[in-house]
């Protein structure tokens, strides 16, 4: 214990010297005591030598079993924040440039296709079934992408995590149909002349249904719209015999409309939809266009503009969008994971610099 | 045991006779001799009252005079018996005693639950508890419809959990229970039944029957003896489960009932008893047999859970049985406590108690907000629709206007953030504390293998407490010291004897007795001083010898013990083994034997005693028990040569008092400095005196003593009486002085709590010199102090005395005052001071102003002794202490009377030695040996306190964590207690995914070796300055917390903004990365990690990650797959990674620059463990060497 307080900083050696008196000092009443001899004997000394299993658990009950006791030492701090901004720079660095890789069109359309004259009250536009509600986009692609091209829609400021608004499906109706009759959980979308909607539920009904046609120069660019929902959600969770036979006859028509000779596990549309959205700004797939786009290109997109999402202030965007091994253009993610590398490196330096100037000798 | 009562006194004797005239009249002292014919077995007088008094005395040792509290005189044999609390039995006629009155059957019931009962019953008893009822509340608003966040299933699944740990766990201790119950009602019984002994299982047994014992038998119920194969009715019984007192005890049938036996002629006769009570040494009844009246008492019954010994056979009649019989109604649990750490953690409770209401505040207002500003559209919003319109009329669902909502959102929110309250904590408590006090349970350093003596926990809830223990208050004899009583040396008509002190010299002669070819040797040996040996041999007839041999011969008959003569490995050679309860007696017997008086034989009504070889019998005439006010006992003695004399031995204290002063002045001069000198060297005096009693002078006696022992109300006050009126005008014969040995290891164990700044305090029953010398073997006074006395008599000399006593300590401590507060008495001893105050002076101020005094002066010494302080001043003086400081105390005892000192103070221990399981069975802790307090203490203690300070920190972490993520999440859900964590998932949170780290290393984590522990006992400061939980620590967790779910929640949701993710695969993403954290942030500060520490980390992560994906493969649940897609992805992976190292770094920083520049105490000694600085450092056992030789005068 002796050689312990040499070079530390004043405050601190104070503190130690203190300590280590006391320690001593109970060395030294040891000393005094003269009887007071530690006796080492190992654990398995005290019991008859057994098998290893008996020694075992000897050390367990008197919790000595062998173990590690890692100590925070300067140099292996440091050596660990070091090495933390070595794996995480050039981890950020590298999600940065996929991020910058995904080509990403967004257009917000959803003021522009009201027309001027409906512009101080949308929802009465949209509310209006007899106003056509076509509108027209132009998007020019600012650099090569490569097929394929997602396109998405994006909602924003939309609660798909409303909690009213999650619980108002019912699963099993989705997939054995009017096999299951108890759909109390759908409410208030729950019947219909005493039958039970098929798909039953807000979700169901509040089914987007802005279209859109894009054409490129003179042809119709081709949109793949199979394919778009989760396999598992197809084959397991909607019945490949459900069909929407009463969708959207009720009072209040809701949002879009199903195909009521198509079963519900081929309504991708509805199934992309029912997977509700964790955020209350999000996309969901549309389709996709299987041929590259050129740079300078120009696409015209044709919206139906169907949706309400004007009662509550939402946005809606069209994105065409590359895809990447990191899904969409996320710039977020590879400036946390290089904020983190440098401050660990900025960190490790720091604690570089304070151990070379008040170093304390463990 | 419900009162302080030491039950260990015997209540006084209870008359033997009712009806004078079935008393022979004693004819003369000259003749006691006639009633000595063994071949009587019908005898006189003598027989019965000398028999009856042998039995009824069990003299304590003096050390315990002051302990005995006038609460015990006779509260039984004083009060009248009234017809209602009387339960009158008819022996062996079971259809007439059951008529009037319903006594309960034989079988016993110790299990709390039947089939039937254990569900409501045991569901009744978990609720008492105020953390279940949170949960119940929760569990059945969520049944609500409008409050439903959780399915229903879900809502009850943690409740339901715990509910069942701890049903299954109380199922499984009352299953064992009543298996013990089954085997103990199906053991047999010889019973009396249609005029023939049958086997009759237990549980069969009723009150009124007669059954038959034999040797080594069980006793199946309390029964009141009739008579036994011995012709004068002793039965021996050994009552080691009652009492844990391993000798044997005798007890004794009725004269009257002696020849009766019931196959030949038909006893009938009455019992009157009193209603059945929980005394097991009080016992008052009538018995009516053959027209006689004969008065029944304690040694007239033997319970249940005794065993009979050294009689072939005894025949009782059953009095109480079944749950009615005294070691039942003696069964009752140890006190709970509460520990300090647990008082300290409910403040915290209501913090966040109080930060969950905040929470759910700011969700219901927000959703108000929301609710109002969209008011009128709430029916277009495609997510809201207000209106249902799918049943004809329009109404509106599931809104029932804004203030309404309001409240429901509130509530829900409760509900979804209901383990902010971490309940499991409480669990996880328990189950600690169970693994906790299994090691303590198995440490092989505090198991004594001299008594196979195990350490036990009897009780749960208060490990922690030990290692933040700043007082301890110990009791001297039998704690200290072994209450091993060694005769040591005599001070005999004035003259010092004490060569016999020092080593058994191998060539003394072991004094023998030869009877036909048979050598009766007594067990153990006492050194004998040579020259007093040569005095008993040669000088008979001087006065000298005269003297010493009537000093031999009280010694030898003046007590209660009882002669067993065993076999030796030896064919020739018997060993006598002296049964009795006072260690103090038995060691005089012995010491007597060596001396060649050896007590051979105690039949009822005599005692043989082989003086020098010769054998003679004395016949026992009459024995005054020792009570705590005389404080000595006598015995009357008719000896051989026709005189009656009366031997006394007694506390000096009250034995001067009733001398003969006009004689012997000298003598009693030398004797006091005798006694004086003794006692400073710790050894334990009694005075002997005796009396020869003139033939009037017997007559008297005899007649009150008669009188006074067969008078039912206020015997004990009347029989103290007729001891006071013999036992006086005696000739003082001598002194003895009696070693009590240290324990082992004490001065060491004293100085180890020392250092670790424990203050110590010993309370004795003993001499103030006694106690003083004491304290000096065992390190606790030393010479470097200061001593200050305070014996006053009155109130006013006690003031006085305090205040000149603390003007002196505020001089001495100027110096060092501060050394002293912050560090306690480090032992150092310069200014040091000791206060040493006797019983006396306490009277005067416990329950007085003055308290406040003696605790400032207490409190400035570094050593306090307190002396002839009885057993209520004990438990006074610990909560004296208690009162005026919040730091924990703690008492430790082996005898009756610490028992209320044992339950005064926040952690009792008890030793399971030479008194008995009194202290025990009042304790939390139970030990065999006073050194173990410091493995105890310093080790456990300080482990258990640093366990489970940071289990409960971390516990709060832990849930706070996932309460905020979940909040956060909430207000990106238009408030409306969305989770994207699934309902399973978060109740499974704290049951699988968490629980089980947290419980492995509250158990198994170590932060320093037991080696430094002990060689460093300045580490134990740590739980006294509360390092490891406080309110500045739990901030500081709680802005970490709030960190960290910054960390979890918003590195996802910033990634994800905006992106196709759906609420399942992010709630995955949260739920892992939730798991995975508080995972690794305890993997971060565990400190020691063992192969189990490793499994239970990594294994409850890969267990979260198998529950998660079963989770998402049912496909009816509403993430089905999610898990699997998002695991496809490379920002789920970045995230996760992203999320641990953003979340921890500030942590990891802040615990290294602390541990860098300001270490404490147990991180620097931690350090120097690992670095060798210390000598050892592999896992190594080090014990405290506690093979030392005693310091020995």
């Amino acid at each position: 214990m002796r050689q312990i307080g040499v070079c530390l900083s004043p405050k601190v050696s104070l503190w130690f010297e203190n300590l280590s008196s006391s320690l001593l000092l109970g060395l030294n009443l040891m000393e005094v005591d003269g009887g007071r001899i530690l006796k080492v004997s190992s654990g398995a000394q005290s019991i008859p030598r057994h098998s290893r299993k008996h020694k075992a658990f000897y050390q367990f009950t008197q919790q000595s079993l062998p173990a590690c006791k890692p100590v925070l030492t300067p140099a292996w701090v440091i050596t660990t924040f070091l090495l933390m901004g070595v794996i995480f720079i050039p981890i950020g660095l590298i999600t940065l440039h996929a991020s910058e890789n995904v080509v990403e069109i967004v257009d917000r359309y959803d003021t522009e296709c009201v027309p001027e004259a409906f512009r101080s009250n949308k929802v009465a536009y949209i509310k209006d079934n007899s106003i056509p509600k076509n509108c027209s986009r132009y998007l020019k692609v600012y650099k090569h992408m490569k097929a394929p091209i997602n396109i998405y829609y994006q909602l924003d400021n939309y609660f798909q995590n409303h909690r009213r608004y999650v619980k108002s499906k019912n699963d099993r109706q989705l997939l054995h149909g009017l096999g299951y009759n108890d759909t109390g959980s759908c409410k208030p979308e729950e019947s219909n002349n005493g039958l039970p909607i098929v798909p039953c539920g807000l979700i169901a009904w509040s089914l987007f249904n802005d279209t859109y046609t894009l054409i490129r120069g003179r042809s119709e660019l081709k949109v793949n719209r199979k394919n778009i929902a989760w396999k598992s959600d197809r084959d397991h969770k909607f019945g490949k015999s459900v069909y929407p036979f009463n969708f959207q006859n009720g009072t209040l028509m809701g949002g879009g409309k199903l195909h009521p000779r198509i079963p519900l596990s081929d309504q991708e549309d509805l199934i992309v939809w029912m997977r509700t959205a964790a955020l209350p700004s999000f996309r969901k797939l549309y389709g996709r266009i299987e041929e590259d786009l050129n740079a300078d290109d120009v696409v015209v997109v044709n919206v139906t503009n169907n949706y309400n999402t004007y009662s509550f202030g939402g946005k809606k965007k069209l994105i065409l969008s590359t895809t990447g091994w990191l899904g969409g253009k996320n710039n977020f993610l590879g400036l946390a994971c290089t904020s983190v590398g440098s401050s660990s490196i900025f960190i490790s330096i720091v604690f570089l610099l304070l151990h070379m100037k008040n170093p304390r000798i463990l | 045991m419900t009162s302080n009562r030491p039950l260990l006194i015997p209540s006084p004797r209870t008359p033997s006779t009712h009806d004078l005239p079935t008393l022979p009249v004693f004819p003369d002292s000259a003749k006691p001799s006639s009633a000595m014919d063994s071949e009587n077995p019908q005898p006189t007088l003598n027989s019965s009252s000398s028999r009856r008094s042998i039995s009824s005395v069990q003299s304590k040792p003096s050390m315990r005079y002051g302990s005995r509290g006038a609460d015990s005189e006779g509260a039984a044999s004083q009060k009248e018996m009234n017809d209602e609390d009387v339960r009158i039995i008819h022996i062996n006629d079971l259809a007439h005693t059951n008529e009037r009155f319903e006594f309960s059957g034989n079988s016993i019931r110790t299990t709390k639950y039947s089939v039937i009962t254990f569900l409501p019953r045991n569901l009744f008893e978990q609720f008492h508890r105020v953390a279940y009822l949170y949960f119940l509340v929760i569990a059945v608003l969520n049944q609500l419809p409008q409050l439903a966040v959780f399915g229903r299933g879900v809502s009850i699944l943690p409740l339901a959990f715990v509910l069942l740990v701890t049903a299954v766990k109380d199922a499984y201790e009352d299953y064992r229970r009543h298996r013990s119950d089954r085997i103990e009602n199906n053991r047999l019984a010889s019973v009396f039944v249609n005029n023939q002994f049958q086997l009759k299982k237990w549980k069969d047994v009723q009150v009124g029957e007669i059954i038959k014992i034999e040797a080594n038998e069980g006793i199946p119920c309390d029964m009141v003896l009739l008579s036994t194969s011995d012709p004068t009715g002793v039965a021996y019984v050994q009552t080691i489960n009652l009492d844990g007192e391993s000798n044997l005890k005798t007890r004794y049938a009725k004269q009257e009932t002696l020849s009766k036996l019931p196959e030949k002629d038909r006893i009938t006769g009455m019992i009157k008893c009193e209603k059945p009570n929980r005394n097991i040494y009080g016992f008052q009844a009538f018995m009516e047999i053959d027209g006689k009246r004969l008065s029944l008492g304690p040694s007239n019954i033997v319970l249940r859970g005794c065993e009979l010994k050294n009689t072939h056979w005894a025949l009782g009649v059953a009095v109480y049985a079944g749950r009615e019989t005294k070691v039942m109604l003696n069964s009752s649990g140890a006190p709970s406590k509460r520990s300090r750490l647990e008082t300290r953690m409910n403040h915290e409770i209501i913090m966040l108690s109080l930060f969950l209401v905040v929470l759910c505040s700011v969700v219901s207002l927000c959703a108000a907000v929301w609710l109002r500003r969209e008011n009128d559209n709430l029916d277009d919003i495609l997510f809201y629709r207000k209106k249902d319109y799918s049943e004809g009329e329009v109404k509106d669902y599931k809104y029932y206007g804004w203030a309404l909502e309001i409240v429901f959102t509130f509530l829900m929110s409760i509900i979804v953030f209901q383990i902010m309250i971490p309940i499991s904590l409480y669990i996880s408590m328990e189950l600690v504390r169970v693994g906790q006090a299994y090691f303590m349970i198995r440490d092989s350093q505090m198991y004594d293998e001299a008594s196979n003596a195990r350490f036990q926990c009897r009780a749960l809830n208060i490990n922690e407490d030990l290692g933040q223990i700043k007082y301890v208050f110990s009791d001297k004899t039998g704690t200290l010291t072994e209450n091993k009583m060694e005769f040591q040396c005599a001070s005999i008509w004035g003259v010092d004897y004490n060569g016999g002190r020092g080593s058994l010299e191998k060539d003394q002669l072991v004094h023998n007795v030869q009877i036909d070819g048979i050598v009766l040797r007594p067990k153990m040996n006492v050194k004998a001083d040579p020259d007093l040996l040569r005095l008993l041999r040669s000088e008979k007839d001087t006065n000298e010898g005269k003297h010493v041999h009537e000093f031999f011969l009280a010694l030898a008959a003046c007590n209660t013990i009882v002669p067993l003569v065993t076999d030796s490995s030896d064919p020739n050679v018997r060993l006598i083994d002296y049964q009795g309860e006072s260690p103090d007696e038995q060691a005089l017997v012995y010491a007597a034997a060596a001396y060649g008086f050896m007590l051979i034989e105690r039949t009822s009504g005599h005692i043989t005693i082989d003086i020098q070889g010769e054998r003679q019998r004395f016949s026992v005439l009459g024995l005054h028990e020792f009570d705590s006010d005389r404080k000595r006992m006598s015995v009357i003695l008719g000896c051989p040569d026709k005189t009656v004399k009366v031997f006394v031995k007694g506390a000096d204290t009250t034995m001067f008092s009733v001398t003969d002063r006009r004689l012997n002045l000298n003598i009693i001069r030398a004797t006091e400095a005798h006694i004086h000198a003794y006692s400073s060297l710790g050894l334990r005096t009694l005075v002997v005196g005796m009396r020869e009693l003139t033939a009037s002078e017997f007559e008297q006696w005899h007649s009150s003593f008669e009188a006074a022992s067969t008078a039912l109300i206020g015997r004990a006050a009347l029989l103290r009486k007729v001891a006071g009126n013999i036992e006086n005008n005696l000739i003082i014969l001598g002194a003895s002085g009696i070693e009590d040995k240290l324990q082992l290891g004490v001065p060491e164990a004293i100085d180890s709590l020392r250092t670790a700044g424990v203050q110590v305090w010993v309370l004795t029953g003993d001499k103030q010199e006694t106690a003083i010398s004491i304290g000096y073997s065992s390190k606790l006074l030393t010479r470097r102090m200061t001593q200050i006395l305070i014996n006053s008599s009155s109130k006013e000399s006690c003031r006085r005395n305090l205040e000149d006593a603390i003007l002196m300590s505020k001089k001495l401590t100027t110096v060092s005052g501060n050394e002293h507060s912050t560090r306690g008495s480090s032992g150092d001893g310069i200014t040091s001071l000791a206060l040493i105050i006797d019983g006396t002076s306490l009277v005067y101020i416990l329950d007085s102003e003055l308290e406040e005094k003696l605790f400032e002066l207490a409190n400035r010494c570094s050593v306090v002794l307190c002396c002839r302080v009885a057993p209520l001043q004990k438990a006074g003086i610990v909560a004296l202490v208690k009162k005026r400081t919040a730091d924990m105390t703690l008492a430790i005892g082996d005898g009756a009377n610490d028992v209320s000192m044992i339950q005064m103070a926040d952690v009792g221990v008890g030793i399971s030695g030479q008194e008995g399981r009194q202290a025990v069975m009042a304790s939390d802790f139970a030990m065999g040996q006073f050194r173990f307090l410091v493995p105890l203490l310093l080790v456990h203690g300080h482990w258990n306190y640093q366990r489970m300070g940071y289990m409960i920190l971390y516990n709060f972490y832990r849930n706070a964590v996932f309460v905020l993520i979940l909040f956060w999440y909430v207000l990106f859900t238009c408030f409306t207690l969305t989770t994207a964590i699934t309902e399973w998932s978060s109740m499974l949170y704290s049951i699988i995914y968490t629980a089980l780290p947290t419980i492995v290393v509250g158990v198994l984590d170590k932060d320093l070796s037991r080696m430094t522990l002990l060689s460093y006992p300045q580490l134990y400061g740590a739980g006294h300055r509360q390092e490891c939980y406080n309110t500045k620590l739990f901030w500081v967790t709680m802005v970490d917390t709030l960190w960290q779910s910054v960390a979890v929640f918003f590195i996802p949701l910033l990634a994800y903004w905006g992106s196709t993710i759906d609420t399942s695969s992010i709630g995955d993403l949260w739920t892992l990365s939730v798991v995975i954290l508080v995972n690794i942030h305890l993997a971060m500060d565990i400190i020691r990690w063992s192969w189990i520490t490793h499994a239970a980390i990594w294994g409850s992560i890969i267990a979260t990650w198998i529950c998660v994906i079963v989770i998402d493969a049912i496909p009816s649940l509403v993430g089905y797959w999610a898990i699997f897609d998002v695991m496809k992805t490379g920002p789920f992976w970045l995230c996760l990674l992203a999320i641990i190292i953003a979340a921890l770094t500030p942590r990891f920083c802040v615990k290294f620059l602390c541990q860098y520049y300001s270490p404490s105490d147990v991180q620097i000694a931690r350090e120097a463990e690992k670095f060798g600085n210390l000598r050892v450092s592999s896992p190594v056992q080090i014990e405290m060497n506690p093979i030392m030789e005693l310091p020995r005068r």
